[in-house]
């Protein structure tokens, strides 16, 4: 008993950033934009909202700091998705590439120090941990009982037609990318305020790319969004557990179970091939150029 | 108000397939001056520290290909791949799963000279990114998994297990209990092309690798194939061009050369394994293989670009004192300024009266 509390409570956790950063990342590809950048706005967003709190600003702060950082970032992936409708992957890769590059730049001042994490609200956990199931809520309502989630959908899946009735496709892509880009950037806020209140380089460690994994294995659904996420946080914190109780385990193989784990779980909604054809947004990843 | 717009072009300019990179190059340096100069550098002098210093001793040109090398054959797998879609983005492992192989043959024979030895570690390589490279192929082709993330989450996999390996079964019994492997032997390593200098004669089967890739690419069917199956995949699909066997083979090749560029930076510069084999090599490749604009002797100058960028970030880390990630800020705006400027091939820029 003592010891399920923990475990409970570190899978809340660990699922946070995991949520904030897929739920973006639903809502962009629900628009039909897939954005790889995830990892790099994550990451800007870290070092942005380490540097805030270590000036001696509230977390708040540098909370929407590191959002506005982030969103800046996802701007920039925005103007070549869709202004130049530029290949996304590619320019996802860049995004990600630049954003380590710039938050390596940023982290280097910061040293050994830390910084006070965010301070418990309820259970022992703080309020971010419940924002994010909130958010996941809100976005479910969003998709599915507004008339804006059914415009964001449209466009999802027939820009063209979309466009013909009088939708601005471009614009309502930009706001998703914008969306995602601040989830991200919360997502790595918490990672570098409350997860681990330290700064190390590449810190979000692939988290990013869960996220994007998350996405799919969700079928593009917010509530199946949370379930993986508690999947994951809970692998993750599992193997930290086996780890400190000293499983005669290398722990390498330990640390390797998460990303294993995204694989395994990615094979297995992509088996079947109707499940991926029936969720996935039908313009997803293809440029839209207007004159075609 | 006058606007521009883009016009889409009747055929793809072929002076813009040239003049692309170096507009995204002039563009990559003017987006990095407001960079340096929030830094508190003075550009210029940090600009001339980048591209110019690295290349002005003989040494500094021996390294600039060493590091080039690498580069030049990752980047020419993934070129490959990315003509027919298949977006490896996974190389990195691919390459740290062949330098793995070739180090354990290295060490497996470390007693005694054997002319064989260099081959074999070679073969190794190359089999050991085949066969990482294999797990993507398979789950693509048989369970419909994105090959994206799966080559990605394959890095983090091969880099703890490069880790473990290095900590534990291959760490050098007299080494003090340093996370890494013995020395490899004499016969195990490539010998300089000059004395004193670190640059090796595996640039030359890089050579012929942009050779064979140039064959297979504008001068066989299955490079026509590939080709189309990217561009246009129902065209591919309607021609029988069978879909599984091209994926197959996109990440097999991208899978040999990434284990082969492990190898040759384990058996060359390295001399040895620890866990940190690659200062992202993997990665830069994908800037490498768009910056050749998919084909071999782009792949070429790209690769000597971005070797470029890395020296120079060096050279500008230890006269400078600028750090040295300042280095993969610039690849990611020079891939994003490549793409922008890639849009000049098909589109000219027009203004609306």
């Amino acid at each position: 008993m003592s010891l399920l509390l923990p475990l409970l409570n570190g899978t809340l956790v660990a699922a946070t950033p995991l949520i904030f950063a897929a739920i973006g990342e639903l809502i962009v590809e629900r628009s039909g934009v897939m954005n790889l950048g995830i990892e790099g706005m994550m990451l800007i967003g870290a070092a942005t909202a380490f540097g805030v709190a270590l000036g001696g600003h509230p977390a708040f702060v540098a909370v929407i700091v590191a959002m506005l950082a982030a969103t800046l970032a996802a701007s920039l992936f925005a103007i070549l998705a869709l202004g130049f409708a530029v290949n996304q992957y590619a320019a996802g890769l860049a995004l990600t590439i630049l954003g380590s590059g710039i938050s390596a730049v940023i982290g280097r001042r910061f040293g050994a120090s830390s910084v006070t994490s965010i301070p418990k609200v309820l259970f022992g956990l703080d309020p971010l941990v419940y924002m994010a199931l909130a958010l996941a809520a809100l976005v479910w309502w969003f998709l599915n009982r507004t008339r804006a989630g059914l415009v964001l959908r449209a466009v999802g899946e027939a820009p063209h037609s979309a466009r013909a009735i009088g939708y601005p496709v471009i614009r309502i892509r930009y706001l998703a990318i914008v969306f995602g880009g601040a989830m991200a950037g919360l997502a790595g806020a918490y990672l570098s305020l409350v997860y681990t209140p330290l700064w190390v380089d590449d810190m979000s460690a692939g988290r990013g790319w869960i996220a994007q994994a998350l996405v799919v294995f969700a079928t593009w659904r917010p509530g199946r969004v949370v379930l993986g996420a508690w999947l994951f946080g809970g692998v993750t914190v599992a193997q930290l557990f086996a780890q400190t109780f000293g499983l005669h385990v290398p722990t390498q193989f330990m640390s390797a179970l998460p990303y294993v784990a995204t694989i395994l779980v990615l094979v297995a909604i992509s088996r079947n091939p109707q499940t991926l054809r029936l969720n996935t947004p039908l313009s997803l990843a293809q440029p839209f150029r207007p004159d075609r | 108000m006058n606007r521009l717009y883009l016009e889409r072009r009747a055929v793809p300019s072929r002076l813009m397939g040239v003049g692309a990179p170096v507009l995204a190059l002039a563009a990559m340096i003017l987006c990095a001056i407001p960079m340096l100069r929030l830094e508190g550098l003075e550009p210029l002098a940090t600009l001339r520290v980048f591209f110019l210093q690295p290349l002005s001793t003989g040494n500094g040109i021996s390294e600039w290909l060493l590091k080039a090398n690498p580069l030049i054959l990752i980047g020419l797998g993934l070129a490959v791949g990315y003509r027919a879609n298949v977006w490896n983005i996974g190389a990195e492992g691919m390459y740290t799963v062949g330098a793995i192989c070739a180090g354990w043959v290295a060490l497996r024979f470390a007693d005694g000279t054997h002319h064989w030895l260099l081959p074999a570690m070679m073969l190794a390589g190359v089999l050991g990114g085949m066969a990482w490279a294999a797990i993507p192929a398979f789950l693509k082709t048989r369970l419909n998994t994105s090959e994206i993330l799966v080559s990605l989450m394959l890095t983090y996999v091969a880099q703890l297990l490069l880790a473990w390996l290095v900590n534990g079964p291959m760490q050098d019994p007299g080494g003090l209990n340093y996370p890494q492997t013995a020395l490899f032997s004499e016969s195990a390593t490539f010998s300089p092309l000059v004395a004193g200098m670190r640059l090796n004669a595996s640039i030359f089967i890089t050579l012929g690798v942009v050779v064979l890739t140039w064959l297979l690419l504008d001068r066989s069917f299955l490079g026509f194939q590939l080709k189309v199956s990217g561009q246009a995949p129902a065209a591919a699909r309607y021609a029988g061009f069978a879909q599984a066997r091209l994926i197959w083979i996109s990440l097999l090749i991208s899978g040999a050369t990434a284990g082969l560029a492990g190898m040759f930076e384990a058996a060359g510069p390295l001399g040895q394994l620890s866990p940190v084999i690659s200062p992202g090599y993997g990665f830069a490749a994908i800037i490498v293989a768009f910056i050749g604009r998919l084909r071999p002797v782009g792949v070429v100058f790209g690769g000597l670009l971005l070797s470029l960028l890395y020296l120079g970030g060096e050279a500008a880390q230890m006269t400078l004192n600028v750090p040295a990630a300042l280095s993969r800020c610039f690849q990611g705006l020079l891939l994003f300024c490549l793409l922008a400027a890639d849009v000049l091939v098909d589109y000219r820029v027009r203004v609306m009266p």
